[in-house]
């Protein structure tokens, strides 16, 4: 058994030093990417070893050092962090493997730089998922959106750089603006920044205070997309697909509602907020976003948008969770963190991979897809059916615990978004999914298709394509066999999700 | 020799002065000023150290006994004001070199370094000296230097730059004087101490209020605070890099220390906050200097001018601290004094290695700078957050201390102005981040190198102490927190 002293600074290190080598091996892009995965690989497989010791009820907690007099940086793994980190740990493997074949087919630039901003990111989002206080969230938030901002400039065209700006300038204002305000003043309640079992504000804010202070964390943590705040998602959509995969899937995006959730959890407590009436328009601006992005989705024909819109909403499921404020619901919400990040990101791999193949980008040019690229509109069905919530898939699993807290705490108004957006759900994924496999291909307008040429070029505008480079398969495989294996093997992931709520 | 460390603490850059006139060549005044520059910063070390171990240093000039003679009082706030200055000003010299060789004529670089060390001399002076009317011999011994400085530079700008500061420094330091005079007449003394044990006597009268409307007057010209700061952006824009790098994070800044002293030392007995009413006024000012100046920063094309804006916003952070008038207030105020110099002297340090190697720090030609002169773009993009206020940089530090000190007084309306600010601060700064990557380089534009080596390690040295004392902020804060408990009269 190694050491937690060991372990929890470990998981940070290991991807910078990773950064750092890969900067080094930036001259033999073999070289590189092999550390990208044995980094990868390493980082997941560490974080691994905290299962048992959480699971067994241990809360290991490592002080770095003091920053401010009294507030240190200071590492924790607890059940709701550790899904959020095994998570992206695991799905940075799958990411690095497709990225191989995206970014080389693809034929992208500075890709050394692309890569070390990319283990950065990694290191500040498992930063996120171990903070043990709200000063330490706080900087690794920050250095989280930071660190993401190269990637998504990535290709440095002006379109590239309105979108980053936006992106930057939503994030930094909201985290800016309100969640340092409300962090400051919950040190200023409480003495105290500690994510505690319970919540440490009870007793020490009231009354409508509650209500603002958590306005405060819900819209500063802006990260998770809560309406008017989520302009900067559809925006980020101008990075290379692995970026908007990993990234805007999974990475940022989660680290933003973990945020909440945690604060929900550990900062207010289920119990204290449940007992204080002003926080209960939570679930409605959740709901709302919930609803609305589903609605833009619908009318989206860029399929990378129609994708962000969508996470917008599921992002709000997790939050509508939480807010929900039931034991079992926000249980839920952890589910809801993995389950969606395994369904998103096979739904942006085949995105990228129908980019790389055919360089089509849009919905309404995918008529017949399907047959040419079965492996990747296959996983892209599978991913589908999880976000809209059906068996054999884990996106059923989370929402039928949301929807369980929902009934058992009389939230119809809760109830009633969920049923809605399954239903707006199906109505934009999966006209794609029948288009691509139902509907006869356009006729190429030259007809100089060249048979027997099943290797994807990336050259030639229009051109007959077949699957995607090898790599990126393989990943999109992995990740949509990876939401049916969670959902027969779901209670592995529900028993560290229960924990939370210590039941 | 321990004992005597306050008075060589000001005779050694004095004495070096006129020797620097006497040696007329250019390298061995720098020798001789880089020499004297960096046992000025260690003899404020030792200073800091005595201070914080063994409580406030008094020493009597010549042996006469204040009130009579001329105190030199050290305690930790004028302690951590002798080391920013000094540490600064040497930190500054090993860039020096080559920088002043490429902006003032050969025949002049001798006068430069006379100049350099008279104005050490008199902002060191004004830090340590106990007496108010010493204070105002260094502060025009620092003044008068600036202008010098301001007017070397090779832009012919820097002339009338260089008279408008003239002209409204003098103002500032008349002013001063006169505060000083009425103080005297009513008191009969000028020892600081003393003067605090008087004045609460004579408070309620007319001489004494009229007399703070002056000091405080004069002091705010030379701080820069809004709105009498218009002499700043362009002193600061056409003077040499060197000694915008060295005045940004020295002169505003021992101003800013000389309002702190007149307010909770020598009006230390009397309400001049709540009483007189002086509280709400810088409140107020230094509001909307934060918010405005930082707005006409975004619009500057120079990007000297540039951080010139953003010092005076900057200069409104520290007067705001200093207008809330509790521990954690004060604390955020003087931390941010120091925090300041850490960063503005790293940002104009690029600048005058960009100025050096492109000839202009105009922001449409820094395009595409960060392919060129990829180190010294990064320290600029690293010193540029710390500004913005991103956690593990000193600007968090400054930003978190004087939130926290708006918020436990219930200001609600303060409490929105610092991320405010901050964020338009993200505007000015991201302005020049974009144009130096994401634009092209411009088309036939001369081939040039990254900045040498003497610039870049002093520039580094700047950026990784904002780093530094970003994350691991335990001893400035403990320093700062001191200094403020030992000004509010060691009320909690």
């Amino acid at each position: 058994m190694i050491g937690f002293e060991f372990v929890l600074p470990a998981i940070l290190g290991l991807p910078l030093v990773g950064a750092v080598l890969i900067f080094y091996f930036g001259f033999a892009p073999n070289a590189r990417e092999t550390v990208t995965l044995l980094t990868a690989g390493s980082l997941f497989a560490l974080v691994t070893t905290l299962i048992d010791p959480v699971m067994a009820g241990e809360r290991p907690e490592v002080v770095l050092f003091e920053m401010l007099p009294g507030l240190a940086l200071a590492l924790h793994a607890e059940p709701l962090g550790l899904i959020f980190a095994l998570t992206a740990s695991f799905l940075w493997i799958v990411t690095s493997v497709y990225s191989i074949g995206y970014m080389r087919g693809h034929h992208e630039k500075n890709q050394t730089r692309f890569y070390v901003f990319f283990a950065i990111s990694i290191t500040a989002a498992i930063g996120v998922a171990v903070a043990a206080n709200l000063l330490t969230l706080f900087v690794f938030y920050e250095v989280l959106t930071l660190s993401t901002f190269p990637l998504v400039a990535h290709h440095g065209s002006d379109k590239a750089k309105r979108g980053a700006r936006v992106y930057l300038g939503i994030l930094m204002t909201t985290s800016i603006l309100f969640l340092f305000v409300a962090i400051i003043w919950t040190y200023l309640a409480t003495g105290t920044t500690d994510f505690t079992p319970g919540g440490i504000l009870a007793g020490k804010v009231s009354g409508p205070a509650v209500g603002v202070l958590l306005a405060l964390f819900a819209f500063g943590i802006g990260k998770a997309a809560l309406m008017p705040f989520h302009r900067w998602l559809p925006a980020a959509m101008v990075a290379p697909t692995p970026v908007s995969a990993l990234l805007h899937a999974v990475a940022v995006v989660k680290a933003g509602v973990f945020s909440v959730v945690k604060v929900i959890v550990y900062i207010f407590g289920i119990d204290f907020l449940a007992g204080e009436p002003s926080g209960g328009w939570l679930v409605w601006v959740a709901g709302f976003t919930i609803v609305a992005a589903s609605l833009v989705a619908l009318r989206q024909d860029n399929l990378k948008r129609r994708l962000a819109y969508s996470t917008i909403s599921q992002l709000s499921y997790v939050i509508l969770a939480a807010a929900i404020l039931a034991p079992i619901s926000v249980v839920g919400a952890a589910m809801h963190i993995a389950a969606h990040a395994f369904g998103k990101i096979t739904l942006f791999f085949a995105a990228g991979s129908i980019m790389v193949a055919s360089h089509k980008t849009e919905v309404s040019q995918l008529d017949g897809i399907g047959r040419r690229m079965p492996w990747t509109m296959g996983a892209f069905a599978v991913g589908a059916v999880s976000m809209i919530g059906l068996p054999p898939t884990v996106g059923f699993v989370s929402k039928w615990l949301i929807v369980d807290g929902a009934v058992a705490t009389g939230n119809w108004v809760a109830l009633g978004v969920i049923v809605l957006s399954t239903l707006l759900n199906a109505a934009y994924f999966l006209p794609v999914v029948h288009a691509a496999f139902f509907k006869p291909e356009e006729a190429l307008p030259h007809g100089d298709s060249h048979s027997g040429d099943e290797e994807a070029h990336g050259h030639s505008v229009i051109h007959d394509h077949g699957e995607s480079p090898l790599p990126s398969v393989l990943a999109l495989t992995i990740t949509a066999a990876g939401t049916v294996i969670l959902f027969f093997t779901a209670d592995a992931p529900l028993a560290l999700a229960r924990l939370l709520t210590g039941g | 020799m321990t004992p005597h460390l306050p008075v060589l603490q000001v005779v050694i850059p004095l004495m070096a002065a006129p020797i620097c006139v006497v040696l007329r060549q250019a390298t061995a005044a720098w020798l001789l000023a880089t020499g004297v520059t960096w046992s000025a910063f260690a003899i404020s070390l030792m200073l800091l150290s005595q201070v914080m171990d063994g409580g406030v240093i008094s020493y009597e000039l010549g042996g006469w006994v204040a009130p009579w003679g001329i105190e030199y009082r050290v305690d930790p706030v004028s302690a951590l004001v002798l080391v920013i200055v000094s540490a600064i000003g040497s930190v500054v010299m090993p860039y020096a070199k080559k920088s002043v060789e490429a902006e003032i004529a050969e025949d002049r670089i001798y006068l430069f370094y006379t100049m350099y060390l008279l104005c050490l001399t008199g902002l060191l002076g004004i830090a340590i000296t106990g007496d108010a009317f010493n204070l105002f011999v260094f502060l025009e011994v620092s003044s008068l230097s600036t202008y010098v400085l301001i007017a070397l530079s090779h832009e012919r700008r820097a002339l009338t730059a260089a008279y408008r500061y003239l002209i409204m420094g003098t103002i500032g330091a008349t002013f001063y004087i006169i505060g000083v005079g009425m103080m005297y007449m009513m008191t009969g003394t000028l020892n600081m101490a003393d003067l605090a044990q008087r004045l609460p006597e004579v408070a309620e009268t007319r001489t004494i209020l009229v007399a703070l409307a002056f000091l405080t007057t004069g002091i705010s010209l030379k701080l820069a605070l809004f709105p009498l700061h218009v002499w700043l952006p362009n002193a600061y824009a056409f003077a040499p890099s060197v000694v915008t790098a060295f005045l940004a994070a020295t002169a505003t800044k021992v101003a800013v220390y000389v309002l702190i002293r007149i307010f909770f030392t020598v009006f230390g007995g009397v309400d001049v906050f709540v009483g007189l009413g002086a509280g709400k006024a810088l409140m107020l000012l230094a509001l909307v200097g934060m918010v405005a100046a930082s707005v006409t920063a975004v619009y500057q094309d120079n990007v000297k001018r540039l951080l010139a804006y953003s010092s005076v916003a900057q200069i409104g952070y520290m007067i705001l601290g200093i207008s809330l008038v509790s521990v954690t207030g004060l604390t955020g105020g003087i931390i941010h004094i120091f925090n300041h110099a850490l960063m503005k002297c790293a940002l104009f340090l690029v600048l005058g290695a960009v100025s050096l190697r492109l000839g202009t720090v105009r922001l449409q030609d820094m395009a595409g700078l960060g392919r060129r002169m990829p180190l010294t773009m990064a320290a600029f993009v690293l010193a540029g957050l710390s500004l913005i206020g991103v956690p593990l940089t000193v600007g968090f530090v400054s930003k978190w201390t004087l939130l926290q000190a708006a918020l436990e007084k219930d200001l609600w309306l303060v409490a929105a102005a610092i991320p405010v600010t901050s964020l338009i601060a993200v505007v000015y700064i991201w302005k020049v981040v974009e144009t130096a990557y994401f634009r092209p380089v411009p088309h036939g534009a001369a081939e040039i190198s990254e900045a040498p080596a003497s610039m870049l390690v002093p520039i580094w040295i700047m950026v990784f102490a904002c780093l530094y004392f970003g994350i691991d902020a335990t001893w400035t804060l403990d320093v700062a927190r001191s200094a403020a408990i030992l000004l509010l009269g060691g009320a909690p």
